[in-house]
């Protein structure tokens, strides 16, 4: 939903970062406002997952330049977990296992983590049980999975709805998916589209990271963004998806051909 | 991926226990030799027996070699550069604390554990080792109204001299290994425990060692014994001031168990692990083993190592009576430049008997982390089963971590199994943790607790977390 009016929650300028000596994002520049659904596509390499790296502050991505405002502040300048706790929440194209340590422990955690950061008391063990039981439908998730190792032994399908359950636990205003589609059956990409429609509301913001246009056949984004070499090539509404879709990436190669070659022509 | 510097903040958190307690000490001179070892024993006025048995040890432990089989490495430690017995000087050891030295209380209060009536650790009964003798036992009356003995082992001998001449060395005969001559000769301190026929401690039992001493070595001995169906916990802990040199702690720890009996023996040990180059620190060379001496018996170790700049250290259960238990759960922590070798002998004589052993290592910085385990299945061991898991952690990529399990089995059809793994906490999965609003410091600790809960869960309440917390604080700067 675009309103013009709406206030500003990510602010993104000419953001530059390589990861070792690679530059791989060079010059993005992007505006989120309350109530919007971005989808950012790209072929691979053209670094739409570095960005969400990046904003989610992974240490292995230097910024080399440009600036990035979440809620009027600076988000660069802030530790990964404290990004998380003001609300900026990343789901996972590779959500990592973590053995021995129980998810409904760690959900309860970065629950509270993220409740503190709104400002609100802790849940207790039981008001959080209560609370992650009802989330649990958002994903259709079986109960069982509180109860193993954070994403071990979990299918792609699994591991993926149990990214959009903490989603739906932690409440976030920006939430960026990274390939959230990917390694989905059908089935399973309907319910993990259907809790990120769900989640999405007027005070919040999602940011789609997508290789395909079947994720945003069931999620319908406002802005569609392509990126190629580290740059927003183009940015449309959900009919550039379909172009896309349409025409392949092809063209996107020849654009960028012409802007490498005169780019103070292009920009 | 984090640089390994943020690892290293991590792991480098201050040792909190480094303080030296400034008190007069009577010492000995440096040096060992027989008239050493006759001092030793004149200054606690001990029985002709003992001073044999210590002789005798002694003999032995200079036709010994020190062993190096294990993966460890030192430079040669001089027996005659260190001094054998060194004790605050204060009168004879009270029956009320008010006349123990202000300054002893203090050091231990510092460290946590309040010896006086009011602030007392409720439910556990605590023997205080300063240097080389026990400075005070709380609960004493207590206990015994139930006959239980809680005393020092030096107390022991005195008042209890039959039981000791019927059980020391029985476990771990004074020539059993070097480390274990070496302290059969010279042993200082420790505690006993004596749990009669059918009684089940009515509290936890605890020693709390302290070295204070810059050029002392440690050499406890500590016996218990648990009579028919009898049942006792007891807990050490271990901590040691920080000096540049290097200190060497030989320990002995017998326990048996007759029918029917139980014993629950857990550790905690923190001693200084030197700093971060592997300048000073504890040589931690410990001979522990109880004997399941009685039909049904049942033995249980549970360490939690964090400390040393070396451990040796492999507390083994001899399961001699029909159906008896032994269990061994491990944690191992080494960071900088640690060294462990640690791990346990399972040794099944009797029929239809069972041990379990569950070993954790953790190994970070430039640490080296080995288990070492033997079970040992013998000619009449019908029917006898064992479990081993060994599951190994590294954080960063400087650590070392080795398992070498030792199976002799002359029972054909015995259950033996052996499970290893190794994992690495990953940057990877740290920023996952992050990224869900928990800071580096909880990411590390969730992830070691994790993996290390089988263990803990053994631990006696009152100690579980505080063993959570050491091993979050260990680590505190390390991973990345």
């Amino acid at each position: 939903m675009i309103r013009p009016d709406a206030p500003v929650l990510l602010e993104i300028h000419d953001l530059q970062a390589r990861v070792e000596d690679q530059p791989i994002l060079k010059g993005v520049s992007l505006t989120v406002r309350a109530g919007e659904i971005h989808a950012v596509m790209g072929r691979n390499g053209s670094g739409k997952s570095t960005l969400s790296k990046v904003l989610a502050g992974h240490p292995a991505y230097t910024v080399t330049g440009g600036t990035v405002h979440y809620l009027g502040e600076d988000l660069l300048s802030l530790e990964p977990e404290l990004r998380a706790r003001a609300g900026l929440f990343l789901g996972f194209q590779y959500p990592v296992e973590i053995p021995g340590v129980s998810n409904l422990e760690f959900l309860r955690v970065a629950t509270n983590a993220r409740r503190a950061g709104k400002g609100e008391e802790e849940l207790d063990t039981f008001a959080f049980e209560d609370l992650v039981r009802e989330r649990l439908q958002v994903v259709q998730m079986d109960p069982a999975f509180l109860e193993r190792s954070v994403n071990e032994g979990f299918s792609g399908g699994e591991k993926k709805r149990n990214e959009i359950l903490q989603m739906a636990l932690l409440d976030p205003l920006v939430a960026v998916l990274d390939e959230t589609d990917s390694g989905l059956d059908i089935d399973a990409l309907r319910i993990v589209a259907g809790g990120v429609n769900h989640l999405a509301g007027p005070d919040n913001a999602t940011l789609l990271i997508t290789h395909y246009q079947r994720l945003l056949d069931v999620i319908t984004p406002d802005y569609v963004h392509v990126m190629a070499a580290g740059r927003i090539l183009r940015t449309g509404g959900k009919e550039l998806a379909l172009e896309l879709e349409e025409r392949g990436y092809d063209w996107v190669d020849a654009e960028l051909a012409a802007l490498e070659r005169t780019p103070a022509e292009v920009l | 991926m984090a640089s390994s510097a943020t690892v290293g903040d991590l792991v480098s958190q201050p040792y909190k226990y480094g303080f030296v307690t400034d008190i007069e000490t009577e010492k000995i001179a440096k040096g060992l030799d027989e008239d050493v070892v006759r001092l030793i024993s004149a200054k606690k006025m001990e029985p002709a027996f003992l001073l044999d048995f210590r002789l005798r040890s002694f003999r032995q432990w200079l036709q010994m070699e020190e062993p190096d089989w294990a993966s460890l490495g030192h430079p040669p430690i001089d027996y005659q550069e260190m001094i054998y017995y060194a004790a605050p000087k204060q009168q004879e050891k009270k029956a009320s604390l008010d006349e123990v030295d202000p300054k002893l209380l203090e050091t231990f209060e510092k460290l946590g554990i309040p010896l006086s009536e009011q602030k007392r650790l409720s439910n556990v009964a605590v023997d205080a080792v300063f240097d080389s003798v026990s400075i005070a036992t709380t609960y004493r009356e207590k206990l015994a109204e139930h006959g239980v003995i809680f005393c020092s082992i030096s107390e022991a001998v005195k008042d209890h001299a039959d039981l000791i001449e019927t059980y020391l060395g029985t476990v771990v005969p004074g020539n059993d290994n070097y480390f274990a001559a070496l302290n059969s000769a010279v042993f200082s301190d420790g505690s006993f425990v004596f749990i009669p026929k059918g009684v089940a401690c009515p509290m936890e039992l605890s020693t709390y060692f302290r070295i204070n001493s810059g050029d002392t070595g440690q050499f406890e001995r500590t016996l218990i014994v648990a009579e028919e169906g009898a049942s006792v916990s007891y807990l050490e802990g271990c901590t040691a001031p920080m000096f540049d040199t290097n200190q060497l702690h030989a320990a002995v720890v017998e326990l048996v168990a007759l029918d029917d009996a139980s014993i629950k023996y857990s550790t905690v040990q923190n001693w200084y692990a030197g700093d971060e180059n592997g300048k000073g620190g504890i040589y931690n060379f410990v001979t522990k083993r109880g004997q399941c001496r009685g039909d049904r018996s049942h033995i249980s170790w549970t360490q939690v190592e964090t400390g040393s700049a070396i451990t040796w250290k492999y507390p083994s259960c001899v399961l001699q009576g029909a159906d008896s238990v032994g269990e061994f759960y491990s944690v191992a922590l080494t960071n900088h430049r640690q060294q462990a070798d640690t791990g346990t002998k399972m040794i099944h004589v009797g029929p239809r008997t069972r041990s379990t052993i569950v070993s954790k290592g953790i190994s970070a910085g430039h640490s080296s982390n080995s288990y070492r385990g033997l079970v040992q299945l013998g000619p009449k061991a019908v029917g006898a089963r064992n479990y081993s898991q060994c599951d190994s952690m590294l954080i960063g990529d400087q650590a070392a971590a080795n398992t070498y399990p030792y199976i002799r089995s002359q029972q054909p059809d015995a259950s033996i199994e052996h499970e290893a793994s190794t994992c690495r906490i990953s940057a990877d999965q740290l920023f996952y943790l992050q990224s869900r609003g928990i800071a580096f410091e909880e990411a590390v600790s969730m992830m070691v607790s994790g993996f290390c809960r089988d263990v803990f869960n053994q631990l006696p309440m009152e100690f579980a977390a505080e063993a959570d917390k050491l091993l979050a604080l260990k680590l505190e700067g390390s991973v990345g």
